[in-house]
């Protein structure tokens, strides 16, 4: 009697495991379906008017990431996204959004001018990673990724971030540190693809759907973690089934986000900013042997 | 197609089977006594290969004796995924402590190198192939914050896979967390140095090891973003020998120096000095060299003399 009972208990705790991977892998493929709006869906349907920034003013022009001078809700605002493409030949000089070192300058660059005419930043996050080529390497990928994050944390303009697809690894927060940051109700955010954290830690890129249940890329685990601070709404079926839906309640969701952010005084913007990053994290404190939670 | 975040190319001698012994070394296949190595500063005394060096061990090395005094040793990472691969986080995370004996894979303090205080961040690659995870980072801000307390620079030296992958999104916020850390360094006008050694790659070298006021790296180390195995994997492009090397990266215009582990501790005492207002003086064991001319024991009559019959000769 008692044996059966365990038995029945374990059996819809592994039902419920399995409810919960199936929703997470959802997720994963929402995230990176071929028709989910990217960067300039969203800009074409939020600003009135837009005049692209392109180059980074020393090696090329990466459209991978792109940045934009732009008028959102009669305030003019500087746009920074990852940008993939629709077709092959488009993908391929997209790199499917994987950027190179100069597609960080480029973002750099565009935070500068941001800075100087103390117009807001709006970025977009939709990235597998920075793109990991010999090239890539030797114009110095890593030391460009840091830049970026460091001009991001210097900046004294509100600054929001919305992870609108992928949020892949460093190459996605090279351009997600902001006061405000939002996740789209199906991307993701993670410190790497399900597929290369399957590929060391399980041996075998296959195990990717396990990986993503052990990792937890979602939304819902980066909102109950403290790393974003809302999730924005998509339609029924995710935001590929109906664009101007999405961009409707992402508008919202920006103008909210921004407006709060424009609360904090910009004297103090940089160092609030700072502060809250600091905070994530969870550790414990050895204590008589044992580890407790703060 | 994320880059990988801990890919490191295995050295030469683990190749074609059999395990080889940590004191070995992997390029001419000397071996050494533990004591021998230690005494040799983990460098090879026949082909000049730098072995990896242990976070107390470093201290050792780089310091003054009895002058380290560690912050935030008593913090531990918990779980916060309830992460589980073929193994559990948290049996990972106890059998690194007890192969180490450290509580996370950086040791975070202050001490004083030639005399001269410095707040120090040096991480341990044999703690979970030196992956950043939360601890990791509040340790790095500890010393950071040590260093704004105390107007000393920070000297960071590095050696890591990257993130935690255990630890997901918490391991890559660390890398905002450590870039706004160099960002309150900067605001303060603290020096901060960065030391990367074999290998820096991923998540650490992607943001606070890049960051250095002077970044300086030790011989044959591996710095990349993407290890040579994710490249070749992802792109299908092949990687030469020295793709990602100290050297390579000295050549394209990421570091300062490349400096051999026997030269780091006075290098660094050097930089220190060159770091420190005008008017202060070393208060420690080591009195500032004599200029040369008092080193020769000649006063300026004599050197005039010797000056003029040096000419004469040549003449």
């Amino acid at each position: 009697m008692v044996r059966v009972t365990d038995e029945v208990r374990r059996l819809r705790r592994r039902f419920q495991e399995r409810a919960e991977e199936s929703h997470i892998w959802e997720a994963v493929q929402l995230a990176r379906h071929a028709d989910r709006p990217y960067t300039l869906d969203y800009a074409e349907r939020l600003f009135s008017d837009a005049f692209e920034l392109r180059g980074d003013r020393a090696f090329n022009d990466d459209e991978a990431l792109i940045t934009l001078l732009a008028r959102y809700h009669g305030q003019t605002v500087v746009a920074i996204g990852h940008q993939k493409g629709r077709d092959l030949s488009e993908r391929t000089r997209r790199m499917f959004g994987m950027p190179h070192p100069e597609g960080y300058r480029k973002a750099i660059r565009a935070v500068d001018l941001a800075q100087r005419f103390g117009y807001p930043i709006l970025t977009f996050v939709d990235t597998p990673g920075a793109y990991p080529g010999v090239n890539a390497e030797e114009r110095g990928q890593a030391g460009m990724i840091a830049r970026s994050i460091l001009a991001f944390c210097q900046a004294t303009v509100p600054v929001v971030a919305t992870i609108i697809g992928e949020g892949g690894s460093g190459g996605a927060l090279a351009i997600a540190v902001g006061d405000k940051v939002l996740m789209q109700e199906n991307s993701i955010y993670s410190v790497i693809s399900p597929e290369g954290c399957a590929a060391i830690l399980w041996k075998d890129s296959g195990q990717a759907k396990k990986a993503a249940y052990a990792f937890r890329p979602t939304a819902r685990a980066c909102l109950d973690l403290g790393v974003i601070d809302r999730i924005v709404e998509e339609p029924h079926g995710g935001a590929h089934t109906d664009p101007a839906a999405a961009a409707t309640f992402l508008d919202e969701a920006l103008r909210q986000a921004l407006s709060d952010a424009e609360q904090i005084p910009a004297a103090e913007r940089r160092a609030a900013r700072r502060a809250k990053f600091r905070q994530m994290g969870v550790w414990g404190v050895v204590d008589d042997g044992s580890t407790e939670a703060v | 197609m994320t880059p990988v975040e801990i890919d490191v190319q295995r050295p030469k001698g683990d190749e074609g089977g059999g395990r080889r012994h940590p004191n070995t070394c992997p390029e001419c296949r000397s071996h050494y006594r533990e004591d021998e190595l230690r005494h040799a500063l983990r460098v090879c005394a026949q082909c000049g290969h730098h072995f990896s060096v242990g976070a107390y061990e470093r201290i050792e090395q780089l310091t003054d004796p009895g002058s380290f005094v560690e912050v935030g040793g008593d913090l531990r990472s918990v779980d916060p995924l309830a992460f589980v691969d073929l193994r559990p986080y948290t049996d990972r995370l106890l059998d690194a402590e007890l192969a180490t004996g450290l509580g996370d894979s950086m040791v975070a303090g202050q001490g004083r190198i030639v005399g001269r205080p410095t707040a120090l961040a040096v991480m341990d690659f044999a703690f979970m192939g030196g992956s950043m995870g939360s601890v990791m980072g509040e340790r790095f801000c500890l010393a950071a914050d040590l260093a704004i307390e105390q107007g000393m620079p920070l000297i960071a030296v590095t050696a890591s896979g990257g993130a935690r992958m255990q630890e997901n999104i918490l391991a890559l916020m660390q890398m905002a967390k450590t870039v706004g850390a160099v960002d309150d360094l900067r605001e303060h006008g603290i020096p901060y140095i960065s030391v990367l050694t074999h290998p820096t790659t991923g998540g650490v070298i992607a943001s606070f090891a890049a960051l250095g006021d002077v970044v300086i790296a030790e011989p044959g180390a591996l710095l990349s973003f993407a290890g040579p195995r994710v490249v070749e994997q992802t792109t299908g492009e092949k990687t030469s020998a020295d793709f990602g090397r100290a050297e390579s990266n000295l050549r394209l215009g990421q570091l300062d120096s490349v400096v051999p582990r026997r030269a780091l501790r006075s290098e660094l005492a050097k930089l220190l000095m060159l770091f420190s207002p005008a008017e202060e003086e070393p208060t420690g064991d080591h009195a500032p060299p004599p200029p040369p001319s008092e080193r020769a024991g000649l006063g300026p009559a004599e050197r005039v003399r010797n000056l003029l019959r040096l000419r004469g000769r040549r003449g």
